[in-house]
């Protein structure tokens, strides 16, 4: 029987795996040295903050994997060799695969500043991360202060944790607005805003420069770049980003850049060993997407086509429209095509609305020339990803969105709608006379 | 703020305390008059029995919780044992013990207690209610932001099965043990509520309009808490606002004025309370009692026909059976305001399912039985059929499942199991009404594409126990027979993938082999959707 091995029980993994054991009778064993079953990353903060205890961010229960075949190896990988098709473990112990799959995930991002391997200094990603912030700063006695470095999602996330059990946060951010890259103008200040409201002390344009030791090997300050402020704290949050965790492989003689190249069928260059996920990194890029993409959903996608690949039925990675979700504080935000931050294309152009009092916001990108829609991002209101996935592919026209904004919404029932609001500053902005049309299942279901 | 709630919750455990502590208290002596009348009004032709008693409690005193109905248990069966010998039928004495003890108690009070009742009333419900609203109404404040508010249930005792829940858990099971089997013990609870009682039916208050009044009382102060938590919910706000005017005027205000009006029969009224959950509607002495009484009868006996076979699944195939179980039942009301602090509790295993389906639809199997039973009972008016005791099947059901499951470990258990025992594993209605959700209705959750995280958030906050990210991780609806359409699950959804929603049958059940927007076959795809 077949014997394939996947390295990492994070979602890329676990789906191929279970898509795998659905298609086929081959011998499937899950290797992780983080934990014994798979968790979703995405909820450790609601652990630390009390909404869900560890065991609720288990998918399966317990008893899944042995009921559908799936071994689980609780062990750290230290080599691969992909010539003798062996996996050897640091606890001296090997292991031989038939295929191979590559599903390492990501590993915070390092900087190499001064202090940075301080006791209290720590990011936020692994199982062992959350472990350590329990330690760290279980409360606002034990943790007076704490430093957040990094203006991306886990800093976010980081800070939102910190705050719900009151221990006050510096949010210290590279850029002039937070996410900016990302995120247009008007959403980027309204996150600031968001920030801000919640008692963070928010540091926009702001650079660390080293952590300060305590003279016992832990942390209890940090200076900035810019001013050589020093700030007083317990805890160092660093959260800059994060990158591909491949580095136990730079001898495997498989093709690496930042991360582990592959192709559209997910193959390195290594026969029968492949690699999804985080860890992947596509030799061109799929359309606007990049060549590493560090999203959940693809994890579970290229799970799910690499299955199908190794059932003897080759399918390449294909993600349709881009579409993607965060949560900034209480703000959900939600995009579905392409809007672009700082660096918007010369095609692209933008229309902006905001709610006078409440954190709502709405931005459409369309072209400038053909008034092709290619893309929405909302604060505070929910969409349908499907009319979203069907109106990009037929290639919509803008004004054609904003007639049909209702068919889209996707709020809780009885929720106040906002269509009317938008489509009429959308009016007065592009001089238009569109007037919104009223929900139909019949549209939605088409 | 924090220090009006702290003193909220003192001012809440003063009244508490006062209130646990009444069935231990108070005086009781029954003298002659009220002892003859009481007899009397018993319907007691034993003399045996009366002059047994007579000699036991007349003119003596009794303190608040030396037991009564073992003294009544203990001359009932002297008595009895008698006229059974002399064939003596007719003098045989059937009232309950612990009936018969309550309404000694109630007759006999005296002292500081009934001699106080507004007083009382507002050192044990006023305090209650002043105390809580003082803890709960500076959430407004202490909450902050615009947002889900689930920081720190599992760090907190109450929520996470620490002492304080089981503190909770051992009032609730001894509060209905109390109320459903040693009544006498609530006697100087009555006390309390006959004012109010008085006032709205023109009788003193039973140990059942205790319940009812604390129930609603309960309802409407949790209330505000939901109205406090969710306030930017409008869902949650307009649902609650539902079940509490449901709770308040159908099951409490009309069926103590129908009394007031000379309405009333052996039953209080409840006109949105459905057969099978309304179990004893076709027990025949209802049947007689409803055609004997002419117009109100006919139209009791009609609507509740109408409400169980049309009404209840007719609303189910538009909106679901949240309709009823999360915005109109009583059951639900109190789940969904008291035990709204718990709901995190309900076990999502599979395990649970497997034992959830067992028993509910054992319990509707059960009542449907039964009722057949006591339907042939009625028409050929045998009071044996098949070789059983029609009336055993109903003392049957009345104790196991009226008032142990529904009412001790339905409700007794919410800090432990979560909010919902009674409706998931217990409730006929909401096996029945999840037949109709599961195989003919527009209601669905939606799941919106392949937005999902996985976060469990859905799964940890359904009251139902359903494990709503199984399906929400592969982009599939979440159609399940349990679903009673809190709306929690779309609640805490950190990243908008939930929706409930009424719409075409065509669709509503989705299994998706490729989440949304993996194109692994476009054309593919494409094809098998036309």
């Amino acid at each position: 029987m077949e014997h394939i091995v996947i390295i990492g029980n994070g979602i890329a993994g676990v789906t191929a795996a279970r898509h795998i054991r659905k298609n086929s009778d081959k011998r499937i064993t899950i290797i992780s040295g983080e934990s014994d079953y798979f968790f979703a990353r995405t909820a450790l903060m609601y652990v630390y903050m009390g909404h869900m205890k560890f065991e609720h961010t288990q998918p399966y229960e317990n008893w899944f994997w042995k009921k559908n075949r799936i071994e689980l190896k609780t062990a750290w990988v230290e080599k691969i060799s992909g010539a003798d098709k062996t996996v050897s473990f640091t606890s001296g112990e090997s292991m031989s695969f038939d295929k191979l799959i590559l599903a390492t995930g990501s590993l915070p991002n390092d900087f190499g500043w001064p202090g940075q391997h301080l006791d209290g200094v720590q990011g936020l990603y692994h199982k062992q991360d959350l472990e350590k912030l329990e330690q760290n700063a279980p409360d606002h006695k034990v943790c007076k202060r704490a430093v957040i470095v990094g203006g991306g999602l886990i800093g976010i996330e980081m800070a939102e944790m910190l705050h719900s059990r009151q221990i006050p946060v510096t949010f210290l951010v590279r850029e002039d607005s937070f996410w900016n890259g990302v995120l247009p103008a008007g959403e980027s200040a309204l996150v600031n805003e968001e920030i801000m409201a919640n008692g963070i002390d928010l540091r926009l344009n702001t650079n660390l420069e080293e952590i300060i030791e305590d003279g016992n090997g832990r942390c209890k300050a940090i200076k900035i770049k810019e001013t050589g402020e020093l700030i007083a704290c317990d805890v160092v949050g660093l959260t800059a980003g994060v990158s591909p965790n491949v580095s136990f492989l730079k001898e495997s003689g498989i093709e690496l850049g930042r991360g582990v190249k592959v192709n559209r069928l997910l193959e390195t260059s290594v026969k029968d060993i492949y690699a999804i996920g985080d860890c992947a990194e596509q030799r061109e890029a799929i359309g606007r997407r990049r060549p590493i993409e560090s999203v959940w959903y693809t994890g579970r996608m290229m799970g799910e086509a690499l299955a199908q690949t190794i059932c003897k039925k080759p399918t390449p990675y294909n993600p349709g429209h881009w579409f993607n979700s965060a949560k900034f504080m209480d703000i959900e935000y939600q995009t579905y095509g392409w809007v672009s931050g700082k660096d918007k294309p010369d095609f692209e152009e933008q229309f902006h609305w905001r709610h006078a009092k409440e954190m709502i916001c709405v931005t459409i990108a369309y072209h400038k020339d053909t008034d092709e829609f290619l893309g929405i991002n909302t604060f505070g209101i929910r969409m349908r990803h499907e009319i979203f996935d069907r109106w990009l592919t037929e290639g919509r026209k803008v004004d054609e969105v904003m007639t049909y904004l209702k068919d889209a919404n996707f709020d809780p029932e009885f929720y106040k709608p906002y269509e009317k609001a938008i489509v009429k500053h959308y009016n007065q902005q592009r001089g238009k006379q569109i007037q919104p049309v009223k929900k139909s299942w019949k549209r939605i279901f088409a | 703020m924090k220090a009006i709630q702290h003193i909220g919750i003192a001012i809440f455990l003063v009244g508490f305390g006062i209130f646990i502590s009444l069935p231990f208290l108070g005086n009781f002596k029954l003298d002659q008059k009220s002892f003859d009348e009481l007899m009397v009004y018993q319907g007691i032709n034993s003399e045996i029995f009366i002059n047994d008693l007579q000699a036991a409690i007349v003119d003596k005193d009794f303190s608040g919780i030396m037991p009564l109905s073992s003294i009544v248990a203990t001359v009932t069966e002297k008595a009895n044992a008698i006229h059974t010998e002399n064939r003596e039928w007719n003098k045989k004495v059937y009232a309950s013990d612990d009936g018969l003890a309550t309404s000694i108690r109630k007759e006999s009070g005296y002292g500081f207690i009934p001699e106080n009742k507004v007083l009382m009333w507002f050192l044990t419900f006023g305090l209650g209610i002043l105390g809580s609203l003082m803890f709960i109404i500076p959430q407004v404040v202490t909450l902050g932001r615009k947002g889900i508010k689930n920081n720190g249930i599992y760090h907190q005792s109450s929520t996470n099965k620490g002492w304080i829940a089981w503190l909770v858990f051992i009032f609730l099971v001894s509060f209905y043990l109390v109320l459903y089997f040693q009544s006498e013990y609530a006697v100087n609870w009555t006390y309390l509520v006959d004012p109010i009682s008085k006032s709205l039916s023109g009788n003193l208050a039973s140990h059942w309009f205790v319940y009812g009044f604390m129930y609603c009382t309960v309802m409407s102060v949790m209330a505000v808490r939901m109205y406090v938590k969710y306030r930017n919910n409008k869902y949650q706000v307009l649902r609650t606002t539902s079940v509490l005017f449901f709770q308040i005027v159908f099951a409490f205000l009309i069926p103590e004025v129908m009394v007031r009006l000379q309405l009333s029969y052996s039953k209080g009224y409840d006109f949105k309370n459905a057969f099978p959950l309304d179990y004893d509607f076709f027990f025949s002495w209802n049947l007689t009692e409803l055609i004997d009484s002419g117009g109100l009868g006919l139209f009791i006996l009609i609507w509740g026909i109408l409400l169980t076979v049309v009404i209840v699944p007719v609303m189910v195939y538009f909106f679901g059976k949240r309709w009823y179980c999360s915005w109109v039942c009583g059951c639900g009301g109190l789940a969904e305001t008291l035990g709204d602090p718990y709901r995190q509790h309900s076990s999502t295993s599979l395990f649970s399912w497997k034992v959830e389906r067992w028993l509910v639809h054992g319990v509707l199997v059960f009542a449907v039985v039964m009722t057949g039973f006591t339907l042939y009972g009625f028409f050929t008016e045998a009071n044996v059929v098949l070789g059983i005791e029609v009336q055993s099947i109903m003392n049957t059901y009345s104790f196991f499942i009226g008032a142990i499951f529904a009412g001790v470990i339905g409700t007794g258990f919410y800090p432990i199991f979560g909010n919902r025992v009674w409706c998931r594993f217990g409730c006929p209605l909401a096996a029945y009404l999840g037949f109709v959700q599961r195989f003919k209705s527009r209601f669905r959750i939606t799941t919106n594409g392949a937005q999902c995280i996985s976060c469990g958030n859905c799964t940890t906050y359904c009251e139902m126990g359903i494990d709503v990210r199984a399906y929400a991780q592969k982009g599939e609806n979440i159609v399940r027979s349990s679903c009673v359409g809190c709306g929690i699950c779309s609640a805490v959804c950190p990243r908008g993938v939930l929706k409930l929603e009424n719409g075409p049958e065509d669709g509503r059940i989705n299994p998706t082999e490729i989440l949304l927007g993996n194109d692994v076959d476009l054309i593919e795809l494409l094809n098998k959707r036309r």
